[in-house]
């Protein structure tokens, strides 16, 4: 297991798009520091590319690796290995080289300019998003044999999570504008990795705006030590969960 | 003339000894308060000498300096006022006042002034009291010093720290009030000053304001109170150099102002409240070098606020800098400086070239369907919050800033 994992990580890590990624994420991170008179601020703009580029591209890339390593998929599965053994080598080292990239290109500017219980636990989301993401793209490629398609339904699940989710959160907000949904949207968010994550990220920056009385029920559930862990056991869940799938998916796949 | 420059000194003398001092103490005469009361006669000194005394309602009646030593305590024992001061011109000195009675029906204090002007009360602590000083129908009092906490658990069950009815010209100066209902609560009380005071972890108000008219509250701290500050239904009322912090619930304002008008608000410092001011049905107003930092909302003005006048202030760090709850605006604001204006000034008069609307079209939706909160600055309410700065739909059209500053002010 652990020669796949380290052969997967040395061939992404050598792959230029990583390196653009990283650079990217520094790029951008360094200057939104910089720029910002207040560090604050700085974490606010970091906040929305956290929550809109790490997901988008651990899908992408992780799902179009999988598609381009079909053929080395296949030698492998021909050799003595479990295919269990190989599923979860390449999940490793895509979440492996995908959360280096992040922490890289992300964390150590965090760590640097704003190392603050919300800069740090903005670094943990953004570590969990990845690997959610990459455990995500592997179940949309292993559902589905056609490499376009497949990409396709990547780039759909990244559109639902970030931004159609919420317009239909938004919609039945306002739809039941007259029912007590607090408690329900709480059950609601949890259906989603990026909202939940941002809920988090949210306690630690708005507090004294979410103290008002819808607030004061979010604060209670996921401003407790308990809501945060179940908030996190959640979100580990969304990422054994498909991870599962795909893997009993892979299990049984005519290759 | 030598007959009466040998007279002159007696004269002198008598003067001093008719003002007499009267200890009380284990190893005095009086071993009792109140008899030494009865034996005083106007312009005595009482002297009070360390222990405890459990004298049931102490009565001064008489113009005397009553003072204590080393805070000698005076011991309501849970079931009597312990001071009433019925006299002008008392002064009450250095005593330690502890558990007065708790009653629904009257309302016991620590230290009660009634009907009376001149009453000097400082330097007291007040210790589990119900009210703490309480003045009724007073004028020209001075309330100096003291230190009043209070163990309130329930709101029906606690009373005041400083409380003043139907008073005139008093002067509430560099208390420290914590764990009452109310900090310091003024109704029907005029041309008072409210200044230096600390007003902290009270049920319900840091300070609380009805039918006050002309009075002044100047560099006070107001923090983590139960509901922050209310004002209400008064007239030139001057807010000056005030620090509000840290009053956080749905119905938790750092200055609620309702029903205000012709006042003045300026070089305070609202920090870490959900709503730094909430104004209601407020006219007249100048607010000016005011600083708004890390609130949920700056500021709230309700539609029914007029003439209200914002210049001169910092917005720093909040989450929404104003909301309001209607299109009407007859208010100004101007020369402000807002963090979030992202405008440009291409002639360098450190004014931005682009006005700044201060009400985001989230903080309207958040207003009428408050469950929204959970979808802040998520990227399709930050796409909503971009679209509507392009071409305002809900958000009031007059509400802006014609001249937001591009650099923080210093105060």
């Amino acid at each position: 297991m652990k020669k796949i994992i380290k052969y997967v990580i040395i061939d992404i890590l050598r792959n230029k798009i990583m390196l653009a990624y990283t650079l990217f994420l520094l790029l951008i991170s360094l200057s939104v520091f910089n720029l910002e008179d207040n560090s604050a601020k700085g974490l606010l703009s970091l906040l929305n590319i956290i929550l809109i580029i790490v997901p988008l591209v651990s899908i992408l890339f992780s799902a179009i690796y999988i598609y381009n390593s079909a053929e080395f998929l296949e030698l492998l599965v021909s050799q003595p290995l479990k295919r269990k053994t190989i599923w979860l080598s390449v999940f490793v080292g895509l979440a492996g080289s995908l959360a280096l990239a992040f922490f890289v290109g992300a964390g150590i500017p965090i760590l640097l300019y704003e190392a603050t219980a919300t800069g740090i636990m903005m670094l943990g989301i953004g570590l969990i998003l990845s690997v959610i993401f990459v455990a995500i793209a592997m179940l949309a490629a292993v559902k589905t044999r056609d490499k376009a398609k497949g990409i396709g339904v990547t780039i759909l699940l990244w559109l639902y999570f970030s931004l159609l989710f919420d317009g239909l959160v938004l919609f039945l907000l306002f739809q039941f504008a007259d029912y007590p949904m607090e408690k329900a949207m709480v059950g609601i968010s949890t259906l989603n990795p990026i909202d939940l994550s941002r809920i988090l990220i949210l306690l630690k920056m708005d507090v004294s705006a979410l103290m008002g009385y819808t607030g004061a029920i979010f604060k209670n559930f996921f401003g407790t030590q308990i809501g945060v862990a179940l908030s996190f056991i959640i979100l580990l869940l969304w990422i054994v969960i498909p991870t599962w799938l795909s893997l009993r998916k892979f299990n049984r796949k005519d290759l | 003339m030598r007959k009466l420059l040998n007279i002159l000194p007696f004269i002198f003398v008598s003067f001093f000894v008719h003002a007499k001092t009267i200890k009380v103490g284990k190893l005095h005469e009086y071993t009792s308060i109140q008899q030494a009361i009865t034996g005083a006669q106007a312009g005595d000194t009482v002297l009070v000498e360390t222990g405890v005394y459990k004298e049931k309602n102490i009565v001064i009646s008489k113009p005397i300096y009553f003072i204590g030593l080393n805070f000698p305590v005076l011991d309501g024992e849970s079931k009597y006022e312990v001071v009433s001061i019925k006299c002008n011109g008392v002064v009450i000195d250095g005593f330690k006042v502890i558990h007065s009675g708790v009653s629904s029906i009257e309302d016991f204090a620590g230290i009660k002034i009634y009907n009376c002007r001149d009453v000097v009360v400082k330097n007291n602590i007040l210790d589990d009291t119900f009210f703490g000083i309480y003045a009724q129908q007073a004028t020209n009092c001075t309330i100096e010093k003291n230190t009043l906490k209070a163990y309130a658990e329930q709101e029906q069950q606690s009373g005041n720290g400083i409380h003043c009815w139907k008073s005139d010209s008093m002067k509430i100066i560099a208390n420290t009030v914590s764990g009452h209902r109310d900090g310091i609560y003024f109704e029907f009380v005029t041309n008072s000053i409210i200044w230096r005071n600390t007003s902290f972890n009270n049920m319900r108000y840091g300070l609380h304001f009805m039918f006050s008219n002309n009075d002044s509250y100047i560099t006070n701290i107001f923090k983590n109170n139960g509901a922050g500050v209310a004002v209400m239904f008064s007239n030139h009322v001057k807010m000056i150099h005030n620090y509000f912090e840290e009053n956080w619930g749905d119905a938790a304002y750092g200055l609620l102002l309702k029903e205000i008008s012709d006042s003045y608000i300026s070089n305070n410092r609202f920090t870490k409240n959900t709503t730094g001011i909430h104004m209601e049905g407020t006219s007249r107003i100048v607010m000016e070098n005011n600083v708004f930092e890390n609130n949920g909302w700056g500021l709230k003005i309700q539609a029914s606020c007029m003439e209200i006048n914002l210049i001169n202030s910092n917005f720093i760090g909040n989450t929404f800098d104003v909301g309001t709850n209607g299109s009407l605006v007859l208010n100004t604001f101007n020369n402000n400086y807002w963090d979030k204006y992202d405008g440009y000034d291409l002639n360098k008069d450190k004014i931005g070239d682009v006005p700044y609307r201060p009400v985001s079209m989230y903080s309207m939706i958040i207003e009428q369907t408050p469950p929204a909160m959970i979808l802040f600055r998520s990227f399709m309410a930050t796409l909503l919050d971009k679209t509507e700065k392009i071409i305002p739909t809900l958000t009031p059209e007059n509400l802006k800033d014609d001249n937001p500053l591009m650099k923080p002010l210093s105060l």
